[in-house]
């Protein structure tokens, strides 16, 4: 058995030469969902958007994990920070997203101890370091950042590390897109899954929703010739009239997956009810404590329990992570709302579409 | 009587130790240990004619029909020591990069330390040997200083506060509202290896690699090229917020567009690795020891020749063009011949989630 030559995933003539395949085989307009803010970023990077027929509309989907993290969450963050027994930690993007009130960075300016941290097992050893402090971590992310957080609570219980928790709101992304094609104007004609994510989980998860719904769903990487790949199957089975799932990122994705991340996810987690910033609450969309590691659910630790927030009237927020609308139709764009004030975590996040479109000045 | 002598003498007021590790309070008080201090220590390294002669300020030679270029800088950096460099050689380069980026040549600077109390008299003196060090090989003095000492936890181990001072020859023009449409833009050397050597230098990404800052000292280089291509328009040392960031500066100062070929940016491999492990960009990752030039595009080969001939600027390359555009916008061709804008930086780069 040979391998195969290496390909250049970001080699300019492969890229193009995929560009001219989608051209010649499409018939009629379609619209593809990425679910990844990281592929709306390589998208607008890259400049993909301006090699395809006008015809095919790429949506950009909720894919960006501070972008959907409520603002309860936010705000029980916020609180937590304002606890001086409290050190709070977490990814950078987190610290910036505005909540009702205060941003995390604000806050650490005037005090609070906030820090961002790599990985969530830094947290487990800022919390060994300071064995007079609570240390809690901001548990954010999708499917991807979920296995190193359990790999800390697991530390964090072997050791008996008592004074380490999480606040939870790590979400997942198979509730989220069958909640987009639940919707009453299905927009979405195929979708990209993340690479990242099915690298994690596989893609045996996506089977029943591309059969369903029949939805073409094609797992997608993150390089160029990547997203031409993944928007040249799905373009393909829509003209065909075939709607299965496809890996167009074979060489990190299985249909399987990293069974022993999934494992550590199952021992520490269970699927719950979350709410998602700007789209609502979605059944069995995020993953809370186990009752075996509840004692390190920062919520009970610290009678978290915060009302309801409404959002801001002005932010759009939730059409963009619903792909019912392209972020410059959102009257605030550029205008009440910017990378530098931002109203809208979409706006705030490098994964963020909004941030995404002022970035690249696809609104001007 | 004897024996009360004997007593009194061995009976001794304590005098303040006057050999510390650390640095202390009195360090300073502008008393005692302050003097200590700025003998043992500054003069010993630093000591000059100008500073040698122990008066508030120095009197510097005029040269007739030349203007004074004048530039100042703080300079702050977390941690102190960092691959390829330290705050010492930072803030000597910085200011005399700063004032060369005018066309200037760079005489004399002043330099104001601000240390926090317990700062290892050892990490001082590695400091300003290293501040000697670049001293000596940019050809400039340092003539006028000052020590400040600020409580424990008051400041973040030292601050260094440099100004520089240099001659701009008559009948030279290099400003960053000068680039012309037309006119070649020229990066001296790979871009974004300052940045990432900080964030590597914080120590807290698990993992290490090759790259160092590229702190140096770039008025012999500058001098050299405008002897050899008299006719440079704009000079700009990409610090902070790094290439982009100061493009876009000079598109906006000079009212044209200017569009560079992503391919021909010089960016060194573990530098790109890491920004994009970590989510960053390295276009806009700070450098410390690299220039901008604009210049007539009839200039841009003897530029390149004259640039790669010299240690600091192997590297360089011919990047993009100035276009006639008032638009004050900076575009990027990609590999696959799409656009996009490049706009300045918003706040501070984070890395991402995943």
């Amino acid at each position: 058995m040979t391998s195969p030559l290496p390909v250049d995933h970001r080699s300019p003539t492969l890229a193009l030469r995929l560009a001219e395949e989608i051209k010649s085989i499409i018939s009629q307009p379609w619209n593809i969902m990425e679910i990844c803010g990281g592929q709306t970023h390589a998208i607008m990077q890259y400049g993909l958007d301006q090699l395809l027929p006008k015809g095919l509309r790429m949506i950009h989907g909720p894919g960006c994990p501070v972008c959907v993290t409520s603002l309860e969450a936010i705000e029980n963050a916020l609180a937590l920070a304002s606890n001086p027994q409290v050190i709070l930690t977490s990814f950078g993007d987190m610290l910036r997203v505005p909540g009702a009130s205060n941003d995390l960075l604000t806050s650490r300016s005037r005090g609070a101890d906030v820090r961002v941290v790599y990985s969530p097992l830094e947290a487990v050893k800022i919390a060994q370091a300071n064995p007079h402090k609570q240390v809690v971590f901001f548990a954010i992310g999708f499917e991807t950042t979920a296995p190193a957080i359990a790999a800390s609570i697991q530390h964090a219980h072997r050791n008996r590390i008592k004074n380490f928790s999480i606040l939870p709101a790590n979400v997942l992304v198979p509730p989220a897109m069958e909640a987009i094609l639940d919707g009453e104007n299905r927009l979405v004609n195929a979708f990209l899954a993340a690479g990242h994510v099915c690298a994690v989980m596989g893609f045996h998860e996506y089977l029943p929703i591309a059969k369903k719904y029949r939805c073409p769903i094609v797992v997608t990487g993150f390089e160029p010739v990547d997203l031409m790949s993944g928007i040249l199957l799905a373009v393909r089975q829509l003209e065909e009239g075939r709607f299965e799932v496809e890996n167009a990122y074979n060489r990190a994705v299985t249909q399987e997956g990293n069974l022993a991340a999934q494992a550590l996810i199952k021992d520490v987690f269970e699927p719950v009810d979350r709410k998602w910033r700007g789209i609502g609450s979605i059944p069995l969309s995020g993953l809370g404590l186990k009752t075996s590691y509840i004692e390190f659910d920062a919520v009970s630790r610290f009678g978290l329990n915060p009302a309801p927030i409404p959002e801001s009237p002005l932010c759009l927020a939730g059409k963009v992570l619903q792909g019912l609308i392209n972020p410059p139709q959102c009257p605030a764009f550029g205008k009440a709302c910017t990378p530098v004030n931002p109203l809208g975590a979409p706006m705030v996040s490098s994964e963020g579409a909004c941030n995404a479109y002022y970035r690249y000045q696809k609104g001007s | 009587m004897d024996e009360i002598s004997n007593k009194l003498q061995a009976f001794n007021c304590p005098v303040p130790l006057s050999q510390h590790d650390s640095i202390l309070l009195g360090h300073g008080s502008g008393g005692t240990l302050t003097h200590e201090l700025i003998k043992s220590l500054f003069q010993k390294h630093l000591g000059n004619e100008f500073l040698n002669a122990g008066n508030d300020g120095s009197v510097l030679p005029s040269c007739t029909g030349e203007k004074l270029v004048v530039s100042t800088d703080a300079h702050i950096v977390s941690p102190l020591f960092f691959p390829g460099g330290d705050i010492g050689r930072l803030a000597v380069c910085g200011t005399v990069n700063d004032v060369a980026m005018m066309g200037a040549h760079v005489d004399a600077l002043t330099a104001s330390f601000i240390i926090e109390e317990g700062l290892p008299i050892s990490d001082l003196e590695r400091i300003v040997a290293s501040m000697t060090e670049a001293c000596l090989e940019a050809n400039v003095k340092i003539v006028a200083g000052d020590t400040k000492v600020t409580e424990r936890g008051k400041s973040d181990g030292l601050f260094i506060s440099t100004s520089g001072f240099g001659w701009l020859p008559s009948g030279r023009q290099i400003s960053g509202d000068l680039a012309q449409p037309g006119d070649a833009v020229i990066i001296s050397g790979s871009v974004g290896n300052h940045g990432v050597a900080i964030v590597q230098a914080r120590g807290n990404l698990g993992f290490s690699s090759s790259v160092q800052s590229d702190v140096a000292p770039l008025n012999g280089m500058i001098a050299a090229l405008l002897e050899a291509v008299p006719d440079v328009h704009v000079l700009r040392d990409p610090t902070r917020g790094g290439l982009t960031t100061t493009l876009v500066e000079i598109a906006r100062q000079s009212g044209v567009s200017i569009e560079l070929e992503e391919s021909q940016i010089p960016i060194d491999q573990p530098v790109r690795s890491i920004c994009e492990m970590l989510g960053l960009d390295p276009l806009y990752m700070a450098n410390e020891g690299k220039l901008i030039l604009i210049l007539p595009n009839s200039s841009a080969d003897r530029a390149l020749e004259m640039l790669r001939s010299h240690k600091y600027g192997k590297g360089a390359a011919l990047i993009g063009k100035v276009r006639e555009n008032s638009s004050g916008k900076l575009w990027l061709r990609t590999a696959l011949g799409t656009t996009r804008v490049l706009d300045m930086l918003s706040a501070e780069m984070l890395p991402r989630i995943c």
